[in-house]
């Protein structure tokens, strides 16, 4: 009888926990590098690392504003400190608790040397324990971009740090793995159970976490698949719930299917050309002694010779929104009025060639990547076609994007494409790298056409200091503006990415194109 | 045998240096692992110290002497994309892999040779025929697409087999094997087919083509005109002498399984050598593909090395030759 009792109870706690349990397998091309949280500055790993360290603010999935996580509030003390108040009752998974002691170390350990996080820390001075609650961020200067920036800080147990010998970021030059590349203790709603790099990955559900999860999923599975084809299959055949790369060509089956559905996200992200704008004379051109590309109204011809529409609808099938605006609207600093595009118009284009001096056009260089963007080549291709229709002769060639970077930023390229991504949700990250003059920490390190305008450093530089948030947003709103008005790149679309999904399965698609392991849900 | 031996082996150590000197020029080609390293907002300070870290601004030469002073001791430094000694990598990886050629090489044999000698004593029957066509249409397709037909009507269609990944594995010692579960069996099914098709093929005609030759010679004529049962002659006599040349073929084959796995891998999420490498071309990861074609250099100059002393072993001709006359 007794017997019977306690099998009954078990089949009991079985039986819900058979109704509890919600696994959730998804995959993409390629496996994260490392667990180490504060080593590798890779998209992916940051999005997966989110669900087992979290961060003191992180963007809310749906306004894509900060808010709070480890930190409950935040007040700029004065125009160099900020005063952050921790969360209390917070554990990390080996049941340690959360304090002032481990947030500064953590910051710290994203500062040193063998960090690659040094986009996030930038600005930082130090940082200061108040109490066992309260920490103090010093910055060099004013930078309204810091709690942004706090966002990719994820949080490490120092004590657990200290003991296992890893208390500096895992270095790539190094002599093999550190404990905290194979190994994870945060505070978040995930603990990390399993790690075979390339093969699988398997976090379970924190039992003891401190927030309340919208999603229902008890554990996440992950297996990278390299292989688009694959990968499409593996979602088929059921094997996964979600691709978080599916392939363009298989979308109008998934979206007609009843038993999938794809789930489309404007990624913060612009694509856009640039020309060298420094050359005095461009190599590979048949125009000698002087670069066309220097000359404002030759700018502008390319760009109203391009048919984005055409683009968006056949090249691209949907996954780009044409943009005039070098960041696209989540960004701050975007505006409807930045955003407004130079008309199409082939006859306005060749007008403005021949006011030139280029009745006839030119022959000019035209590099872009074939690996990198959603259908990067094809893009390319037709838009050589366009030009060719106006006179300008693209000699195209496309590049797998290991050698493409390489080359665009030794300056080899008349005209390139690039992709730009604003994690900090903030124009100046875009700003500072895209248009202002090549120069020190960063400045114009993605200027690859050397464009330079005195009027537009100036900008900048006003922003940069600027702590009235309005007059900041302004001032980066002009500086957008002014790039507009002198052609310094040719904005094409937003990209526009697509998870490919079991119809069960709920997500929120985030604009950093990672999901929240907070919002996930198997129906 | 024991000159033989070392001019072979000395033979090998040139081919050897030879492999590691075109590697390592092909991949002052392949693009900089530092612009994955740092990502794309690096400063141009931070690129030129890590590239002094990772010492990519050494001369070639330089690097190419430090590269071979390791490489001697089986060290092929640390793998840019995963962060981790390459030699760990490839110890991790290499089960999969020489698992993944095993069971396709021995499919292959299995299949090919009985498909092989059929076809030769059945010749022009609809069967044979049948054979013929499908080992054309095996040595013409290419791999991935025959990957990517099975994939789609044994997991999509007809959801029998898994479409990736190697299952589970048992770990004994430093070996993971994924032939001690049922769960391992299932997923080796569809890449051991893949991968086995080319060499199935190849083996089935080679067979047939010798026992069509030894049918016709002279000893077989007298076994029948001893009266000896058909199924004596060809598989107690015509099939011996057969299977001389395709013992050589298959060995030296058991090499082109092990390097033809990339594109089987790839197409399969299967965890091997080949996968990591197509991995680490994605990343310029240089430390990787370094180590992975020597590797593979190695495992042919063995093979080779063992195929030739087999040769010594097995036919007592090239014995008689060295030994007598001189």
């Amino acid at each position: 009888m007794k017997l019977t009792a306690t099998m009954l109870a078990c089949a009991l706690a079985l039986g819900t926990v058979g109704v509890q349990a919600k696994t959730f397998k998804w995959t993409s091309a390629s496996d994260i590098p490392t667990w180490d949280i504060h080593s590798q500055n890779n998209a992916l790993s940051n999005g997966i690392h989110a669900a087992v360290y979290e961060s003191l603010v992180y963007y809310n999935s749906r306004t894509f504003k900060p808010e709070p996580v480890l930190a409950t509030a935040w007040k700029q003390v004065s125009p160099t400190q900020l005063r952050l108040t921790l969360r209390t009752g917070v554990k990390f998974h080996d049941g340690s608790p959360f304090s002032a002691d481990d947030a500064v170390f953590s910051i710290d350990r994203a500062m040193s040397k063998t960090s690659n996080f040094a986009v996030y820390t930038a600005g930082i001075d130090r940082v200061a324990k108040v109490d066992a609650n309260t920490i103090d961020i010093f910055t060099k200067d004013p930078n309204p971009a810091l709690v942004s920036q706090l966002t990719e800080l994820r949080m490490m147990n120092k004590a657990w740090a200290e003991k296992n010998n890893s208390i500096a970021p895992k270095d790539i030059k190094t002599q093999d793995e550190n404990f905290a590349h194979r190994n994870a203790n945060g505070t978040g709603p995930f603990m990390l159970k399993e790690w075979q790099p390339d093969q699988k990955m398997v976090l379970n559900r924190n039992p003891a976490w401190w927030g309340k999860s919208e999603g229902n999923v008890t554990e996440i599975v992950y297996t990278p698949v390299r292989n688009v084809s694959t990968r499409m299959a593996a979602l088929l055949s059921g094997a996964v719930d979600l691709v978080l790369d599916p392939s363009p060509q298989d979308l109008g089956r998934i979206r007609s299917s009843p038993e999938f559905k794809v789930v489309d996200g404007v990624e913060n992200r612009t694509i856009f050309f640039g020309m060298d704008q420094f050359r005095n004379e461009l190599p590979g051109s048949d125009v000698k002694g002087k670069n066309p590309l220097k000359d404002q109204r030759v700018r502008q011809a390319l760009y109203q010779a391009i048919d984005i529409d055409t683009i968006a609808r056949v090249t691209l099938r949907g996954l780009g929104q044409p943009t005039g605006a070098l960041v696209s609207p989540q960004v701050t600093g975007w505006t409807e009025a930045v955003h407004k595009r130079y008309p199409f118009d082939a006859a306005a284009a060749q007008k403005l060639l021949a006011d030139a001096g280029y009745p006839t056009g030119f022959e000019v260089d035209f590099a872009c990547p074939n690996n990198r963007y959603i259908n990067d080549e094809a893009i390319c291709q037709a838009v050589t076609a366009m030009w060719a229709r106006v006179g300008v002769r693209a000699k195209l060639r496309t590049l797998p994007l290991v050698t493409y970077f390489p080359m665009i930023q030794r300056y080899e390229a008349s005209i390139y494409m690039l992709g730009w991504g604003v994690p900090t949700f903030d124009a100046m990250y875009s700003l500072q790298s895209l248009v202002r003059t090549v120069g020190a920490q960063g400045d114009g390190n993605y200027n690859v056409g050397r464009y330079s305008n005195p009027q537009m450093d100036a900008l900048i530089e006003r922003a940069k200091k600027e702590t009235d948030l309005k007059l900041r947003t302004e001032l980066m709103t002009k500086a957008l503006a002014l790039q507009n008005q002198d052609v310094a790149h040719i904005p094409l679309h937003n990209q526009v990415i697509p998870w490919a999904m079991k119809k069960n399965i709920d997500v929120v698609h985030r604009a950093d194109n990672r999901l929240d392991w907070r919002l996930v849900k198997v129906n | 045998m024991f000159a033989f031996i070392l001019r072979r082996l000395a033979q090998a150590v040139l081919v050897m240096v030879s492999v590691a000197l075109i590697a390592f020029m092909l991949f002052q080609y392949v693009g900089d692992p530092v612009v994955f390293l740092l990502g794309q907002d690096a400063t141009p300070e931070q690129v030129r110290e890590l590239r002094g870290q990772l010492g990519l601004d050494q001369p070639f030469l330089i690097q190419f002497w430090y590269f071979l002073v390791n490489a001697v001791q089986g060290e092929f430094g640390i793998s840019l994309r995963q962060g981790a000694k390459v030699s760990r990598l490839i110890a991790e990886r290499l089960p999969a892999t020489l698992e993944l050629a095993l069971v396709a090489g021995v499919l292959a044999l299995a299949a090919g040779i009985p498909m092989g000698v059929y076809a030769a004593l059945k010749r022009g029957s609809f069967v044979s025929q049948l054979f013929m066509t499908i080992s054309l249409l095996g040595v013409s397709l290419p791999t991935f697409l025959i990957g990517i037909l099975l994939i789609l009507v044994f997991s999509v269609y007809l959801g029998w087999m898994p479409s990736f990944g190697r299952g589970e594995v048992v770990q004994v010692g430093w070996w993971s094997s994924g032939l001690l579960t049922a769960n391992g069996w299932i997923h080796i099914i569809l890449p051991a087919i893949t991968l086995a098709i080319f060499q199935l093929t190849l083996i089935m005609r080679l067979v047939r083509a010798e026992m069509l030759e030894v049918l016709r010679t002279d000893y077989i004529k007298f076994a029948r005109a001893r009266g000896l049962t058909n199924r004596a002659v060809h598989f107690g006599h015509a099939l011996k002498n057969t299977l001389v040349p395709v013992m050589t073929i298959t060995g030296l084959q058991l090499g082109g399984l092990i390097a033809f796995a990339i594109i089987t891998e790839t197409v399969f999420q299967w965890p091997g050598m080949g996968l990591l490498f197509i991995q680490a071309v994605t990343f310029a990861d240089i430390p990787v593909m370094a180590a992975y074609l020597c590797l593979i250099a190695l495992i042919f100059v063995i093979i080779n090395l063992i195929v030739d002393l087999l040769y010594f072993a097995v036919d007592p001709r090239l014995r008689v030759e060295k030994a007598g006359g001189h």
